[in-house]
């Protein structure tokens, strides 16, 4: 070998080591940051990742909304207006969570079937739904246009 | 009447970037003189046409103009006068004005700094930037019109989030469209090169300036954002890695690739296919922004009512400008020949290797972004969490960190590592000693932050021996480069300390009642209910004292906006140079008087932000460097001799 092809051989090794390395980073990285979104019904099926966080969203049931008078812990059904399910966190809540709003929480199921949030995300702005809610709505009601985003 | 004289107006220059992307492009191919000459007039109109236009939105903001469908919608009888005006580029239609106008002011100012530019060349350059105009004109006047009327006219107006009723609001979006359209400028010279099938060192060295004032105003875009949403969110964060975050962020990756290759490419003749490619990545990505901000494709905490009709607008436009330029490149890349040749031990080989990493930091957080749509085409609905970014962001970051000062330290062409060692090794000895004593002071730190710190050091300790070694022969290019340098320095110790030291803890508070956080006593004594300017105000009340001496009394606020009835959370932050005191308020939990409350510690936050400004001051000194302006007036007078010879 002339001594510009190893060096250009060299070269080459070098990159595929480099790739190789960032790529295992990066699916590593990738695998243990993803995160599910399931709906209520999705969720009551058994459908989602046991024993680690995953996104559940859908609107606030109206009157559902339980809270405390003595800690920060909130408890309130989430719906896809086929099926419920309960959460429970404790902390603060975001400004625009209210009755029939949508809303996505971040958590994990626990035992009893009731999910454990860990965060609530609702949006800063009133005429905004997330994609994924809105998406989900749509599959279950027939009139989701009469109570969509522009509610 | 107003407003059809705006929807005139903008019509006008409409046509008129239409004529700048035909006309000089037309007398540049067929060498016809006079049409190539109508490209400064041209340019100069379309401004002036587009500043009207705007300037009459405000005004039809100013005076309430609820005929006009935008302006009713985001403003209305009480909104105080300053909101008024910058509700201008509040939503969408009136933002994307803005954009429009900042193309326009980039494309004058092109024009008129262009004096050391053949005919030729400004031609190709400011059709280029027409091209572009003529795009996002189309898309103003057609899709997202602000001046449309609504009949009847309602008696009074909608309002503005209450979100954007800030100082914040009013800086942030021009700031960073200034950046992000500026990035359309070293695009344009490419693309105006590749037309011509030459780039010499004229071109290069022109585009210098202009790629760092943008990457200067994206860097101050992307600070205000942060602060902004920082003090106004609620939520104590800084960064979320959300789509519209990031979207801001990926063309200043790009940008910070851009300007380190340009420096090779310019003074040693090498890479200036790569350099070309990262100026075409650099716009693209600006446009997959606006894209991404403006479908709602993504979901986004940051993410106001959206239109996916438009998205697919931008989209084309996005597949036009960019799949047009790769196309051109494609032709071209042969001729694109770099001469400079180099080793592998020498200082282009470190720039080859900053502009690798910031194209890979590039690469990854625009799969992060973009992965969420790939998954959703196999009807799976997923989003990347926040530490993806950060932890991929964080090995990337680390040889950027440490070969950052050896890139200073490298020459040109050759260099022989042991040297290079050798001058850096006081570096070494004074930097352990810093992080040490740094560590010491605040430990314990994490293995993240005690890398960040040493980082830190690093990069501060080595800028400082460059200043002593090399004190007064520094042109204002590498002042600026050393600016900026500091910058990142300041960051990294900031990003460091706040991420791994802060503090939070959310609560149950009632009046009276006293938390004691690291050292600050911080009491409750309640809530009082104010009326102020257009909203109604929960306020709390809060004195924070440290060894039994008053530090801060602290007012965070519940807003509460009676026009559509949206709450709003205002913080209380007493900023520090060495910490942030931030309390927020939840709601009320109970009849006592009590209240959720969430307090942060945030050490050393406000250097982040520091950083960055420092970076923004670096990209402009370095651009305001005579060198360029000098050597240009040598090119006018080349141009004027070549043209007597001929």
């Amino acid at each position: 070998m002339t001594p510009t092809r190893k060096k250009r051989l060299m070269a080459v090794v070098l990159i595929l080591i480099g790739v190789g390395i960032a790529t295992a980073l990066f699916l590593t990285a990738f695998k243990e940051n993803i995160l599910f979104y399931k709906s209520p019904t999705e969720v009551l099926q058994g459908d989602y990742p046991k024993a680690r966080n995953f996104r559940i969203g859908g609107m606030v049931k109206k009157g559902s909304i339980v809270k405390s008078t003595t800690s920060l812990d909130v408890e309130f059904y989430v719906t896809d207006y086929a099926k419920d399910v309960m959460v429970q966190y404790s902390g603060l809540l975001p400004d625009l969570f209210r009755d029939d709003q949508g809303m996505i929480a971040i958590g994990q199921l626990d035992k009893n079937g009731v999910f454990q949030a860990e965060e609530i995300l609702a949006k800063h702005d009133e005429n905004y739904m997330p994609p994924e809610v809105a998406a989900s709505m749509k599959e279950k009601t027939a009139d989701y246009d009469n109570n969509k985003v522009n509610n | 009447m107003l407003a059809e004289i705006g929807q005139f107006t903008l019509v006008f220059a409409l046509l008129l970037s239409l004529l700048l992307t035909v006309l000089p492009l037309y007398g540049y191919f067929t060498k016809n003189n006079s049409l190539m000459h109508t490209a400064r007039p041209l340019a100069y109109l379309q401004l002036i046409f587009l500043l009207v236009s705007f300037l009459i939105l405000v005004s039809l903001f100013i005076l309430q103009d609820f005929s006009v469908t935008y302006v009713w919608r985001n403003s209305n009888l009480e909104l105080p006068l300053r909101y008024r005006i910058s509700a201008t580029w509040g939503a969408h239609e009136g933002s994307m004005l803005l954009w429009l106008l900042i193309q326009a002011i980039w494309t004058g100012a092109v024009a008129f700094f262009s004096k050391s530019l053949s005919r030729t060349q400004i031609a190709r350059v400011l059709s280029v930037l027409g091209i572009i105009s003529l795009g996002f004109a189309a898309f103003v006047f057609f899709m997202s019109n602000p001046f449309l009327r609504s009949i009847p006219a309602p008696f009074d107006g909608n309002d503005l989030n209450p979100l954007l009723q800030d100082i914040g609001l009013i800086i942030h979006p021009p700031i960073l469209y200034m950046g992000y359209v500026g990035l359309s400028v070293p695009f344009a010279i490419s693309i105006a090169a590749l037309i011509g099938g030459k780039i010499d060192d004229t071109w290069i060295r022109w585009s210098r300036p202009w790629t760092n004032a943008a990457w200067g105003f994206l860097t101050f875009g992307i600070v205000l954002g942060s602060w902004w949403a920082y003090y106004e969110l609620g939520w104590g964060g800084w960064w979320f890695w959300d789509p519209v975050e990031n979207a801001s962020f990926l063309p200043w990756l790009a940008g910070t690739a851009l300007i380190h290759v340009q420096a090779v490419s310019e003074k040693r003749n090498a890479f200036r296919g790569w350099t070309v490619l990262l100026a075409i990545l650099g716009f693209s990505l600006s446009v997959l922004g606006t894209f991404l901000v403006r479908s709602g494709v993504l979901t986004s905490v940051h993410a106001f009512a959206s239109d996916p009709s438009r998205g697919v607008f931008v989209l084309t436009l996005l597949a036009i400008y960019a799949g047009g330029a790769l196309f051109l490149y494609a032709i071209r890349a042969n001729k694109l020949k770099s001469q400079g040749g180099f080793q592998l031990s020498s200082r282009e080989t470190l720039l080859l290797a900053n502009s690798i990493i910031f194209s890979v930091a590039c690469f990854m957080v625009l799969l992060g972004t973009l992965f969420p749509l790939f998954f959703e085409a196999f009807g799976k609905k997923i989003s990347v969490g926040p530490p993806y970014f950060g932890s991929m962001f964080f090995m990337m970051m680390v040889p950027m960190t440490v070969l950052l000062p050896l890139g200073m330290y490298y020459r040109w062409q050759k260099d022989e590592m042991k040297r290079v060692l050798q001058q850096l090794l006081p570096s070494l000895g004074v930097t352990l000693l810093l992080a040490m004593v740094i560590w010491f002071m605040f430990k314990p730190l994490n293995l993240k932050a005690s890398l960040g710190v040493f980082g830190a050091s690093w990069i501060f300790v080595s800028v400082l021996l460059y200043f002593k070694q090399y004190k007064g022969k520094l042109t204002r290019a590498v002042w600026g480069m050393q600016i900026a340098h500091i910058g990142v320095a300041i960051y990294l110790f900031g990003v460091s300390m706040t991420e791994h030291t802060d503090f939070e803890i959310d609560s149950l508070m009632l009046p009276g009642e006293v938390k004691t956080v690291q050292g600050y006593d911080i009491e409750f004594k309640g809530v009082e209910v104010k009326k102020i300017e257009n909203y109604q105000a929960s306020q709390g009340h809060f004195v924070v004292s440290k060894n039994g001496k008053v530090v801060a009394e602290m007012n965070p606020q519940k807003r509460y906006y009676p026009k559509k009835g949206n709450p709003m959370t205002e913080a209380a932050i007493d900023p520090g140079f060495t910490r942030d005191l931030y309390i927020s308020l939840g709601e009320k939990i109970n009849e006592q008087g009590g209240w959720a409350v969430r307090i942060y510690i945030k050490p050393f936050i406000r250097w982040m932000w520091g950083g960055g400004i420092l970076m923004m001051l670096g990209g402009f000194w370095a651009a305001s460097d005579r060198r360029y302006f000098r050597h240009a007036k040598q090119m006018k007078q080349k141009n004027i001799d070549q043209y007597l010879k001929a």
